[in-house]
């Protein structure tokens, strides 16, 4: 019987462009690109050079602090350029595909029968490892570190996200054997699974402490959950996966093949048939997006609107994206009698009720673009991000600690709980604009150079 | 629209920016061009999609929620002024009274105030922020009508000065602007703010005996701070209450709809009622702080009632907080976001103690007849105290779970 948590803080926007439940599978991509800047406080050290051909499983490269942590390569191919920013910094390692995809085959047998120390050491191998991340700071997972448990939320709450359902059909033996695996991984330390109530999918799922939620976003953010299953406490680490990656831990483990296949909604207003696609991890969204988006300005968002990265109509799906959204720029100017603040603002959707928009029947989705709708001020509001953050800490207090550096006032108000994500909704409602993910993200960098 | 704003884009804003010949004015510039149109901003990092308020929004709802005190006050202002003298007027004769009265106010508020936030913000090179178009209103709302204006710009600037420019602008500020001026001129000039302020005229009328009997120009909160340290019985007190009796100047009728001397826009209870509808509707005013604050009255003045000492103390409840500032303090001062509480426990207790000195204060210190200035101010220094245990209280949680988890 799964526990129930009921999540009542938060709120679900309604945006406009819902992937309809058909699911095409794409030809796979020509290029792929793993990205280091997916994975947050990674320096890459390159393994590999341009030029070099490489297996689906053969490593690209590794990180500078743990070595053992790999990254690799999606495909078979031809790495054909690593693409550096600023600094050199490398923001992509991109791989031509061979026609033909070969892996490179790794030993497998049931997770239910290997050692901790033996899967570990095969999942940092095929760089199937960094799927697991770490809370505090939202990183990825350190294998040398012991956690209290593992969670893995198996929903994704915010707007647009795919059907968990819908993405995991067919998938479920996979998904029984990564949690057999993480399982392994716990040692003996809890895994807890929820899924969202009135979901099927995962109801059977055994070896794993099911939890029940309901609420709106952010309640299917893996970080809510935690608090309110086992709520971090300083020292305490705990793992997470998302459920789509733990099916590709379940398929590695029986195959010995690096196949990160995925489902991916693609959403949003400016999609013109919105529904949902099977590719791979990097592959570019070229094919996926070609003839689908609108005319005019649009922003391809890797992700959903509220975390994702910003991409380009040519750029690569994300090592954790399991949605691209597609919505309009906002770039016009709004006079304030018609469109601005003055204005009635029929089109404008906001969870204060200063705009008739809240009158409007539920069932009304909104087309929402990029623009801040305002400049960015102090804190003047008070009350407004508490009414969307389901967690026992106090949001604003935190970010002021972050801002002024206060590292003892940032442990204290609750630091290690919480990611960027969680505070992106109150990023959305903030009224004076403020850049809270930015902060909190920062707030994790300093304390994480700090404290560990 | 498109027009005008490529008007303003192209021919007026290379004047302002670097290097045009009016760069001085480049902040005015900017606050009236993202008065006009909202900017072209999108997001960069974070959310890609933001709500719809911004302050702007927000601080227009508050003004919004101010327009039936205000209304009401300019009426009130041409009404009380016709009464005292025993004169009929009808509508519009007590609106242009008013209006001659209210108007400059606001002007002269909205005039200095907002001057000195463009040159702080010429200075300090950062767009001008929008806390004060609702502190312009509020100021002329809490001053007496007969108020002279030079006081009133003192009052503002020195409200706007050291009230908040010095803590840093808007939502740096520590003790309610509008208030502070207040505060100031109370202060400052003792001798102007106590006098036959609250009817236009009514010192001059007076002298000229043109008055009516009964009308000394003073507030009901005035005329009850007389009977303090009197015999409930004398006939001196027995007079003034007798005002407070249904069909008296201060009956609870009167004193709920405000057709009695005072500030402004704090007389009408119902006006101010209004107000608090449009802030809880649309969700921008604190419903926590608004009813811990009545609540805090209420228990206070019930208190009173038991113990009873005097006059003063005996009037009911309810009839003390439709008088004075009290429902205007409930509604607009108290509920300030930046200087109120900051938690919804702290709310609820800034709310309850504000009210509850508020009553406090009026029946206990006849100097004082407007408590609400006092005990909203006196809780806007506590605001941050009540957060820092109630914060303190979150942080005790959080180790106390952890011990147990490492124990």
């Amino acid at each position: 019987m799964a526990n129930s948590i009921k999540i009542r803080k938060g709120t679900d926007i309604r945006l406009a462009g819902e992937a309809e439940k058909t699911l095409e599978t794409l030809k796979r991509a020509r290029v792929f690109a793993v990205r280091p800047p997916d994975f947050h406080g990674v320096i890459p050290r390159m393994m590999v050079k341009e030029g070099d051909r490489v297996l689906a499983g053969d490593a690209l490269f590794h990180d500078k602090y743990n070595e053992a942590i790999k990254f690799s390569s999606p495909v078979s191919g031809e790495v054909s350029e690593v693409v550096r920013g600023e600094k050199r910094r490398i923001l992509a390692v991109l791989i031509k595909a061979d026609a033909a995809n070969e892996y490179r085959s790794f030993s497998h047998q049931n997770a239910a029968s290997t050692k901790k120390e033996e899967l570990i050491k095969i999942l940092l191998e095929a760089g199937v490892w960094p799927f697991l991340r770490q809370r505090p700071y939202a990183v990825v997972a350190d294998p040398t570190l012991s956690p209290k448990a593992i969670f893995v939320s198996g929903f994704d709450s915010s707007p647009l996200a795919p059907d968990p359902d819908f993405v995991l059909n067919g998938e479920i033996e996979n998904f029984q054997e990564g949690i057999n695996a993480l399982n392994i991984l716990a040692a003996g330390k809890p895994v807890h699974l929820s899924y969202k109530k009135g979901s099927s999918a995962l109801t059977g799922i055994q070896k794993a402490t099911l939890h029940e939620v309901s609420g709106p976003h952010p309640a299917g953010n893996v970080g809510v959950q935690i608090h309110h299953i086992d709520p971090i406490n300083k020292g305490e680490v705990v793992w997470y996966v998302d459920p789509q990656d733990v099916a590709n831990i379940g398929r590695f483990l029986k195959t010995g093949k690096v196949d990160f296949t995925r489902v991916v909604a693609l959403t949003g207003s400016e999609v013109k048939a919105p529904k949902y696609y099977r590719t791979t991890v990097g592959a570019q969204l070229s094919d996926m997006l070609s003839g689908q988006l609108s005319e005019g300005n649009v922003r391809v968002i890797n992700g959903n609107v509220l975390t994702g990265e910003t991409s380009s109509a040519d750029g690569y799906l994300g090592y954790f994206s399991h949605q691209v959204t597609c919505i309009p720029e906002g770039t016009e100017p709004q006079f304030l009698l018609t469109t601005g603040w003055l204005g009635l603002g029929f089109d404008k959707y906001s969870i204060s009720r200063s705009f008739p928009t809240w009158l409007m029947p539920k069932s009304k989705k909104f087309k929402l673009n990029t623009n801040s709708n305002g400049e960015e001020r102090a804190f003047v509001v008070t009350g407004q991000y508490e009414e969307v953050f389901p967690f026992d800490i106090y949001p604003v207090q935190l970010l002021k600690s972050i801002i002024v550096n206060d590292l003892d006032a940032m442990e204290k108000l609750g630091i290690y709980e919480v990611a960027p994500e969680d505070f992106a909704l109150c990023e959305y409602v903030c009224t004076s604009k403020i850049d809270a993910q930015r902060i909190i993200r920062e707030g994790l960098d300093t304390a994480r150079i700090e404290f560990s | 629209m498109k027009g005008l704003h490529n008007f303003i884009d192209k021919k007026l804003k290379p004047n302002f920016t670097e290097g045009g010949k009016l760069s001085k004015f480049w902040v005015v510039f900017d606050a009236l061009e993202t008065f006009a149109f909202t900017p072209g901003h999108v997001t960069k990092s974070g959310a890609h999609i933001r709500d719809g308020i911004d302050l702007k929004r927000t601080m227009f709802m508050v003004i919004l929620a101010l327009v039936p005190c205000l209304l009401f006050g300019t009426w009130n202002a041409g009404h009380q002024y016709y009464a005292s003298i025993g004169q009929e007027a009808d509508l519009w004769a007590k609106l242009g009274v008013g209006a001659l009265k209210v108007l400059p106010l606001v002007v002269v508020s909205y005039g200095v105030g907002l001057g000195i936030e463009f040159v702080f913000a010429g200075i300090r090179k950062h767009s001008i922020n929008e806390g004060f178009l609702v502190s312009g209103m509020l100021i002329p709302l809490i001053m007496p009508v007969d108020v002279p204006l030079w006081m009133v710009a003192i009052a503002t600037a020195f409200a706007v000065i050291i009230g908040k420019e010095v803590f840093g602008g808007t939502g740096m500020n520590i003790l309610n602007i509008a208030l502070t001026s207040r505060a100031f001129l109370f202060f400052a000039y003792p001798k102007q703010m106590s006098g036959e302020i609250w009817i236009h005229d009514v010192a001059a009328n007076k002298t000229a005996g043109l008055l009516v009997d009964g009308h000394t120009g003073a507030t009901a909160l005035g005329h009850l701070a007389n009977t303090v340290g009197k015999a409930a019985d004398s006939a001196e007190v027995k007079g003034i209450m007798a005002q407070f009796e249904p069909g008296g100047m201060f009956s609870f009728e009167n004193s709920f709809l405000g057709l009695i001397p005072g500030s402004i826009g704090e007389t009408s209870t119902l006006a101010c009622l209004i107000g608090a509808a449009i802030l809880l509707f649309t969700g921008i005013g604190s419903w926590r702080i608004m009813l811990s604050f009545l609540i805090g009255g209420l228990t206070m003045g019930w208190l009173f009632n038991l113990a009873g000492a005097n006059a003063f103390m005996g009037v009911s409840p309810l009839h003390q907080v439709v008088m004075g500032g009290f429902m205007f303090g409930l509604v607009f001062m108290a509920t300030d976001p930046v200087t109120a509480a900051q938690t919804a426990t702290g709310k609820l207790i800034y709310g309850f103690f504000g009210g509850f000195l508020s009553i406090m204060i009026r029946v206990f210190n006849g100097a004082y007849p407007e408590g609400v200035m006092m005990a909203v101010l006196f809780m806007n220094v506590m605001a941050p105290l009540i957060d820092h245990y109630v914060i303190q209280a979150n942080i005790n949680r959080r180790m106390k779970r952890s011990a147990l988890q490492t124990a």
